[in-house]
């Protein structure tokens, strides 16, 4: 009886945690279809702000920014974090320690910290500000994402299967694209997912490295808080929510299709 | 010895960015912070220890403290919210767990601003928390939550709570239970089984979340401009002042210095204290 009782209180505040975790966002996605321009007030169902949303110029190309920005940065930290990763396993080099713990600097130092490291050493370069500084800072916080995740899925690896590729004549550039890439493609997906999602989500760093001329959807965003509210933004939030879930479900395939697919994972994790 | 020369070939990009986009910057920071700020605009290339005596002006004094107490209050409540959900959480059916686990991990993902605008609506003075309140006859007028400390804080609370809530997870979920079992056969209640054993098996995920929760609330400068409505000074407000408004970018880099050498601090503390070399919960 008791044990039953327990069961219950644990997971009523389970659910009531949950519950406060997503009213805030819930209230954005309802907000979104409020005919009412002032969001005390509810009245009808419109999706007028969505349209409204599209033809807004600034929004649209602020949008369009972001997306090229998160796909530049995380096609060039997936290369960097998951070769260097692999190399890092392998090899025994010098100050291996030093550059392990560094890359992952960015991502363990407060995001106020590299935003401002990032716009001092930029103007220091006298670089543009806009899309390369943006380009290059988020690369420099995507590549720790990449890098641990895949770091990890390498560790689970059985490196004999690698050495047998090795003792039957592959070359090692063979050996990393016909045996070690295949293996980690998941974790290297999954790891590249979680940065597109990182670069999408920055207001922080973004803000100090971007020029007066370029926006990106959270910079955007941000401001249009700031100055006020404009139910466009909780349409755009939603579409942005919209976008989220999609990414999350698509890593979570990616996971499950491991399990599924791959039955190498279950030898090689023995 | 061929096959290392190729091996160097794949951490060379890593090392790269690493070293120029890393290491290079935070050199030139702490070298920043004991310049001399000019008269208009810039440096001069005078060393100075000016930039950090600034610090100990009641005005940023006062910022610091505002600050860490912030941060602090942050860490007790959301330790108070975490413990017992990352707890319940451990002890939950698998199927049931996979779901909860996914249930914490989706606001990650999605954007931060956002689910801090929908705090704005939520407690705004017309707001839906007001509005709701007021139709009840709890209240006859809407109460200031917006705008206040205790919107911020509880902005704070919020955006970082998953950050208590997985290492706790993590160490109650590979706890050994046998020894609570021990400890209840020799007699000790369940409670006091929990504060003797568990709590103390679980102390290095409390403490991991102490880190990933303290060190980030400094730095969130977004969450006090927009529920705080501009008037609650924190160090990252200040540090954002101080690069964009005031263009006094040494002093900038002091604080970044400061915070940073502050940072480091907790987690040495931390794996000194643990034994630890990695914040429990994370990859």
């Amino acid at each position: 009886m008791k044990g039953k009782k327990k069961f219950h209180f644990s997971s009523l505040y389970l659910i009531l945690v949950l519950l406060l975790m997503y009213l805030p966002v819930v209230m954005v996605v309802i907000y979104s279809f409020n005919a009412s321009k002032s969001d005390a007030v509810w009245g009808g169902f419109t999706l007028a702000w969505y349209g409204k949303m599209f033809q807004n110029r600034s929004l649209m190309d602020a949008l369009r920014n972001s997306l090229l920005l998160a796909v530049a940065s995380c096609a060039v930290s997936a290369v960097i974090g998951t070769i260097g990763a692999v190399g890092i396993v392998q090899g025994d080099f010098k100050a291996k320690g030093i550059i392990e713990n560094g890359a992952m600097l960015p991502i363990m130092v407060p995001e106020i910290i590299l935003g401002m490291v990032f716009l001092a050493f930029f103007s220091l370069l006298r670089l543009p500000f806009g899309m390369l500084t943006l380009i290059i800072a988020h690369t420099t916080f995507c590549v720790p994402y990449i890098f641990i995740v895949v770091k990890g899925r390498l560790a689970g690896l059985d490196r004999s299967i690698g050495e047998a590729a090795r003792d039957l004549g592959a070359t090692e550039m063979r050996m990393f694209f016909d045996i070690t890439l295949p293996l980690i493609a998941p974790a290297v997906a999954s790891g590249t997912l979680l940065a597109f999602a990182m670069s999408l989500d920055d207001v922080v760093i973004s803000f100090f490295v971007t020029g007066a001329q370029t926006n990106t959807l959270p910079i955007k965003i941000y401001s249009q808080i700031k100055l006020g509210v404009s139910p466009e933004i909780n349409a755009l939030c939603t579409v942005m929510l919209l976008c989220t879930f999609l990414l999350i479900c698509l890593s979570g395939w990616i996971g499950r299709g491991r399990k599924k697919r791959n039955p190498i994972k279950e030898e090689t994790n023995l | 010895m061929k096959r290392r020369s190729k091996a160097w070939i794949l951490v060379a990009p890593l090392y790269l960015v690493t070293i120029v986009l890393v290491f290079l910057p935070l050199i030139y920071i702490v070298a920043l912070s004991f310049l001399k700020k000019d008269v208009l605009w810039g440096v001069t290339n005078e060393w100075t220890l000016g930039n950090y005596r600034q610090m100990l002006d009641p005005v940023y004094l006062k910022t610091f403290v505002d600050s860490l107490k912030l941060a602090f209050a942050t860490t007790v409540i959301t330790t108070l919210l975490g413990y017992p959900f990352g707890y319940f959480m451990a002890k939950l059916p698998p199927r049931w767990r996979n779901l909860c686990m996914l249930l914490v991990v989706v606001p990650f993902w999605t954007n931060a601003l956002i689910r801090i605008y929908g705090w704005m609506i939520l407690l705004r003075a017309k707001g839906v928390l007001n509005t709701a309140l007021m139709a009840l006859g709890i209240l006859s007028q809407p109460m200031k939550i917006l705008y206040t400390y205790s919107a911020v804080l509880i902005g704070m609370v919020y955006s970082l709570l998953p950050f208590m809530i997985l290492p706790v997870y993590n160490s109650v979920e590979k706890m050994d239970w046998s020894l609570v079992e021990a400890s209840r056969d020799l007699g000790a209640t369940a409670i006091e089984a929990f504060f003797t054993v568990t709590l103390k098996l679980t102390l290095p995920g409390v403490l991991s979340g102490f880190v990933l929760v303290f060190v980030p609330s400094i730095g969130l400068f977004f969450i006090s401009d927009l529920l705080g409505g501009g008037k609650i000074m924190l160090v990252g407000n200040l540090i954002k002042n101080q690069l964009l408004q005031a263009r006094d970018w040494p002093f900038g880099a002091a604080l970044s210095v400061v915070m940073m050498l502050l940072t480091l601090l907790i987690i040495l503390l931390y794996r000194k204290i643990t034994g630890a070399k990695d914040l429990e919960g994370f990859f």
